[in-house]
């Protein structure tokens, strides 16, 4: 009996699983199967090929010795902190703006959103314009009468990741205006009523009752913005090539650089491994938070 | 105070409204159109839409000017004589190295790379859902779970690995190599907004197609197709906006005479040989955004529907 089953089970399906077969590939062998491979390959000394020579954790400490990867992870980290802040408190507070029942909310909406529907290379390329010493900003208000003004963050290394988090926050804050405006949607009528009734200020309610209320909303908008910092490579391509000098390296940039220029597979894939870790720094919390903590409660 | 008391008299005003009409909207809009409270509210937001509407408007005004107008104005001022040369020169004379044949061999490039992926993306996708919601087979939950981890990963963890599987096959640097490549990573998205879908179809609907003796591909083909066309449309939006703007993927798996558009229009605005032409530069950028531009203001709500859904993307 049981040997009549045998293929029956495995035919059972058989088109679904045929029709998987492109899921199981893409999940074993790039997800699974490439993400080994970079791991296993960030222990060898791979040049120009890669190669199985195993040197330890060598390309780990001479990443971690290189200036331009030390500055890509300071870089990393400001913009990474400003993206976050400024897109959490921007995005909400237009989406508190938008949810007071106002005229024209689409037509808001419409324009805050369209700058995500752009490219970060469209994006880097219209904020070095406008940022462009010689003929952008800075030029302007010069020609208004005040002579000494500057404002150059694209060609001042000091301020070069502050240039780039600025058009990083016009392009994105209206995404997470958009899934907090959903957020605050989703808030019953009736607290708002009753936080009136009771004569809280506005302000007060959107603090300590609206705010705690949409915990969920912020964690996930959270793992959205966190996992778009760290794959930020494009926008810096476009605005400053990572110049002037270093200054506005990335660690995406980094990889790229060595892998497909410099020839250095091995510093490439240890550096891809360290943005991996950096993702599962911020995601493992967050999944058993949200996963693992439900069974308990 | 004032705020509070105005906040109040809405409030007053909208419980008279619903007790008027109480299946109606939850609330009138606010009376007093010139109360502080309106023009503080109104106030940040138009002053807000201005700054987000600023980059359109100085792309646009910069693309119609001449060079020496740009030299001498201001980036703001709208062009004293409008003139389209920039563009025609953005699309068709436009230099990347040694090619000067415009913009335009970047922008057919990103048609065929963007119409096929976006085809084969979600063909490969919305089948998997409908398998993962409709046909669970074993271990089936598994590779889904693998597959929206995935999406989290680090493009540059796995880029290498795929330029060693397509140069075996022989596609690397193709068109058909990136057009996998795009299919790939929007897999894990995409399969996840169609398995949703599907899984909130009446399950009713399913089990009376099976007792009728269609199969797999038949009530796919038949039923589930036809039935969540709102669903393909938002993929159509997310994929169509995502592979048009992609850059990474373009420049690692094709060869310059196959860049896509956002790719080329990079090198030919960060060029650093030649006197540099902002004017052309703008109108290449314009010309580059406009398909998701109108995309994004021809789908409306749409698009906020399929953004909030690939925003995991990132």
């Amino acid at each position: 009996m049981s040997n009549s089953e045998r293929p029956n089970q495995l035919l059972r399906n058989l088109n679904a699983k045929v029709a998987s077969i492109p899921m199981i590939l893409t999940a074993l062998v790039v997800f699974v199967g490439g993400t080994a491979w970079t791991v296993l390959y960030s222990f060898t000394n791979s040049k120009l090929l890669p190669r199985l020579n195993f040197v330890g954790l060598d390309q780990y400490y001479r990443l971690w010795a290189t200036p331009r990867w030390l500055v890509s992870i300071e870089n990393l980290l400001i913009y990474g902190v400003i993206s976050l802040l400024f897109s959490l408190v921007i995005g909400f507070i237009l989406a508190a703006l938008l949810d007071q029942k106002i005229r024209f909310e689409d037509t808001f909406r419409t324009i805050f959103l369209y700058p995500f529907a752009l490219s970060f290379i469209v994006t880097g390329l219209v904020w070095q314009w406008l940022l462009n010493p010689d003929f952008g900003i800075q030029r302007v208000v010069r020609d208004l009468g005040w002579t000494s003004f500057s404002f150059d963050p694209l060609y001042n290394s000091s301020i070069v990741i502050y240039g780039i988090s600025i058009a990083a926050l016009w392009q994105g804050t209206g995404l997470i205006m958009c899934l907090m405006l959903a957020g605050l949607r989703g808030i019953d009528e009736d607290i708002w009523k009753a936080a009136r009734v009771d004569g809280i200020p506005m302000w007060k309610t959107y603090l300590f009752i609206i705010i705690p209320m949409m915990r969920p909303v912020f964690i996930t908008t959270l793992v959205i913005i966190a996992a778009g910092i760290v794959k930020v490579y494009d926008l810096v391509v476009a605005q400053t090539s990572g110049g002037p000098g270093i200054a506005s390296e990335v660690p995406a940039k980094y990889v790229y650089d060595y892998m497909f220029f410099a020839q250095n597979l091995g510093q490439g894939f240890a550096a891809s491994t360290m943005m991996l870790l950096s993702v599962v720094i911020v995601i493992v919390p967050w999944a058993y938070l949200e996963f693992g903590g439900k069974k308990h409660g | 105070m004032a705020e509070a008391a105005a906040s109040m008299s809405s409030d007053a005003l909208r419980r008279e409204a619903s007790s008027r009409d109480a299946s109606g909207p939850s609330g009138t809009k606010p009376r007093h159109a010139l109360s502080r409270r309106n023009i503080f509210l109104y106030g940040t937001l138009i002053v807000v839409a201005l700054y987000y509407l600023l980059p359109l408007y100085v792309m646009i005004v910069t693309s119609l000017k001449g060079m020496p107008e740009i030299r001498l104005g201001n980036i703001f001022s709208p062009p004293l004589e409008i003139t389209f040369e920039p563009w025609v020169k953005a699309w068709s004379q436009a230099c990347t190295g040694l090619n000067c044949d415009g913009l335009s061999r970047g922008f057919w490039n990103s048609v065929r790379i963007t119409v096929p992926s976006v085809l084969l993306s979600i063909a490969i996708a919305s089948v998997n859902g409908y398998a993962l919601a409709n046909w669970r087979f074993k271990g089936a939950d598994t590779f889904f779970i693998i597959l929206i981890v995935g999406a989290f990963i680090p493009y540059q963890v796995m880029i290498y690995p795929i330029v060693i599987i397509l140069r075996e096959i022989g596609i690397y640097g193709t068109l058909t190599g990136l057009v996998i490549v795009h299919s790939i990573f929007g897999m894990p998205i995409l399969t996840l907004l169609f398995r949703n879908y599907f899984t909130s179809m009446p399950e009713e609907l399913f089990r009376a197609a099976r007792v009728d003796g269609a199969g797999f591909w038949g009530i796919y083909l038949r039923i589930m197709l036809p039935m969540s066309l709102p669903i393909f449309v938002v993929a159509i939006i997310l994929q169509v906006t995502g592979i048009w703007n992609d850059f990474l993927f373009g420049v690692v798996y094709t060869r310059p005479d196959t860049y896509p558009m956002t790719v080329q229009l990079n090198n030919i605005v960060n060029s650093v040989q030649g006197v540099k032409e902002y004017n052309v530069n703008m109108a290449a950028t314009i010309l580059t955004g406009l398909v998701p531009l109108i995309v994004y203001f021809v789908s409306g709500k749409l698009f906020v529907r399929g953004i909030a859904a690939g925003a995991v993307k990132g």
